[in-house]
Order: structure tokens, then sequence, then C-alpha cells
């Protein structure tokens, strides 16, 4: 089942969540290591090219997902209380948000000099805005970003225990697989 | 008539006197015919050149006294430009110019010495990333006279290399880049 329904995530959905918790976790790891390197590291140049490469296509991706999220029904909310849905909307609208705003930001870094983004030898992204000192606000942005970025998804994954632990219900268990919709007798 | 001419004279000389007064320049940045460069090596293999675009001075300058001549310089640090902003971005970090804390470089000088037409070496105080020390390096008049518009322009350049680790800059480059070649070209105009 690729679509989502009513009550449960699809396969695409669930996909595009994994694989962009795992590109959110490489990015952030990533860039906490490659601003301390050295630079006689053998990485010291790969590791921004790996960076701004991986940020690019998951900016690709993230565009996929809202798109797709529009086109599918949204599982209901397991809650019952609506100010813990309504919570719990406000933080995935805001996931999107920082995402975005730190793809912005990261591109805003990299192109400030009108160099575009080469994106692993395949295809590169062109510079729009250059302004003066344009790579310092945008770099600051994108560290504050970051960090706040993490402590959401902490939060995100905290509420997503509470849901399977505490509440015992399926919100993060239809995150992981399909659930079979229960066949009304 | 005699009296006449030991007045003129007195006069005339009193008025020589009083050009020897240095005269006082404004560094001609507005119309961007000053340059703070600054050159270094890239792993030995070659040269990486870059200059800092805002900055501001004067200096006191006058043919018949060059003793008196003196300068004051002020390089706002965040205006490195490279020609490429990650690197830009790096060179104002605290790897190197750490600008937020030191947004501010400048060249003081206490004093000349005239070593030829038209030459000298210039002292002075220079601040770079909070650490100010003295400094000498010869200097030299590229020229002076009548500009076209009704002012009166001299200009000179001025070279000097610095080691980086002097001014707390130890972020390992490699052996070949401890020293950055810095050089001043500079048009003043006459106040």
């Amino acid at each position: 089942m690729l679509r989502n329904t009513d009550s449960s995530y699809g396969w695409a959905a669930i996909a595009l969540h994994w694989l962009m918790a795992l590109a959110v976790f490489g990015l952030f790891g990533l860039g906490l290591y490659m601003v301390d390197l050295t630079y006689y590291d053998p990485w010291y140049r790969d590791s921004l090219a790996l960076h701004k490469s991986i940020g690019v296509l998951l900016a690709l991706v993230w565009t996929l997902r809202l798109l797709w999220r529009l086109l599918n029904p949204t599982p209901r909310d397991l809650s019952g209380s609506r100010v813990q849905a309504l919570g719990a909307h406000a933080a995935h609208v805001l996931l999107y948000a920082m995402m975005l705003a730190l793809f912005v930001s990261g591109y805003l870094i990299s192109t400030a000099d009108g160099r575009a983004i080469e994106v692993f030898n395949w295809f590169s992204v062109p510079s729009t805005l250059t302004g003066d000192n344009q790579e310092d606000l945008a770099g600051m942005v994108h560290e504050w970003l970051a960090w706040g970025l993490i402590a959401l998804v902490a939060l995100h994954a905290l509420a997503a225990l509470k849901h399977h632990f505490v509440d015992r219900d399926a919100t993060l268990k239809r995150m992981i697989t399909v659930i079979k919709q229960e066949q009304k007798p | 008539m005699k009296k006449l001419l030991i007045a003129a004279s007195i006069g005339l000389a009193a008025m020589t006197s009083a050009n020897t007064q240095a005269a006082t320049y404004e560094i001609d940045t507005k119309g961007a015919h000053a340059f703070v460069q600054f050159r270094i090596q890239h792993l030995g293999y070659s040269w990486l050149l870059g200059r800092f675009n805002t900055f501001e001075g004067q200096f006191e300058y006058d043919a018949a006294a060059p003793e008196k001549s003196a300068i004051e310089v002020t390089i706002d640090t965040a205006s490195i430009d490279s020609n490429h902003a990650e690197r830009d971005k790096h060179l104002r970090g605290e790897d190197f110019l750490n600008v937020k804390e030191h947004p501010e470089a400048s060249f003081k000088s206490t004093g000349f010495e005239s070593t030829g037409e038209g030459k000298g070496i210039i002292s002075g105080d220079f601040t770079l990333n909070g650490v100010t020390r003295n400094i000498s390096f010869p200097v030299e008049r590229i020229g002076e006279g009548e500009d076209p518009w009704g002012g009166y322009r001299a200009g000179f350049m001025g070279k000097t290399t610095l080691k980086l680790a002097d001014y707390d800059i130890t972020y390992n480059l490699g052996p070949a880049s401890t020293h950055v070649e810095i050089e001043l070209h500079i048009e003043g105009i006459r106040q």
C-alpha cells in the first residue's frame, strides 16, 4: 500500500519520513564535524562538498514529500485531545518550515559570491542573491536553525515515544509499518 | 630699498617655513584610488590574493620635509575579500581574523626616515586581531601633482610581510603559509 489512508501512512510516506530523518541527522553531524576540520585534513574539502550535495538533494525530497502529503489523506490524530493534536500539527509545520529555512540559508552561504553549488558532479544549482557579508549572516542563521531543528526533532521523537509507551497508541507504529485497516463486519 | 628687500626676504623666509608645514591628505577611498592588498602562499604552490575593501585614513606629507610624514589607516576587517564567500566567511571567523571581537585593524605611524628622493622607511603601531606591534617597512612615492578636477594628489605604496603567529593567528595553513604579504597602495587628496 503506497498511499496513505485515514488510519495509516502508506509506504511512500514512511520511506520519505525515514529517509529525511537519516539525512537530517547525517547533515547535522557532518556539519558539526566539517567546520572543525583542519586545513590539511583529507576530508577538508570533500566533507563540505558532500554536505552541500546531500543538502540540495534533501531539499528536492522535501518538496516531493510536501507534494505527497498534500495529495494524500493525513492519518487522523490518535491522541483524542484537540490541544495535543493542534500541538502536533504545529510542530510538524515547524519541522517543514525550519528545514526549508535551512536549505535557503545554506544555499545563500555557498552562492554568496555568485558561485553555483555542485551536486555530486551531477548538476549544479546556480547562484541568485549576492550581497555584502551575505555568507556571514546566512551562516549564523544556518547554524542556529540547525540546532533549533535538532531540538525540535528531539521533541518530536519524545512525543512519538510518549504515544507508544504512555498512551499505548499506534502513532509510532504506523510510521514504521503500514497498518492494515480494520475490517468492518 | 635695501630695507624693503630685507623685509621681503624675511617675509619670504617666513612663508617658506610655513610651507614646510606638512599638508594633510585624505586617502581617496571614495574614488577607490587606494587598495589594501594581501597575498599568501597556498600550499607553497601558488599565491592567493585578496584585499580589504573598506578602510579609511589620512596622511601628512610634504616633499620638502619628508621627515614630517605620518599616516593613519583604519581597516574594517570584515571587508576581507578573497573572491570566495566560503573562504571569506572562514577568514572572518575565530580561526583567523575574529572580526566579531576585533572589527578593526589599524596602522598609526610613529616615525619616518627618508632614504632618498621619494623613498623612506615608515615605522608605526600595527594592530591586527587585537595584537599591536611596532613594525617598519619601506614606502615609496609613486607621484604627485594636480589632478584634472582642481585638486592636488599624492600617491604612495608600501609593502611588508607579517608573521601570522605574531598576531595570534595560528590556524595551520602549512609551512609555506605562515607569513602574509600586505601591500598598501594609496592616493591622497590634499585637504
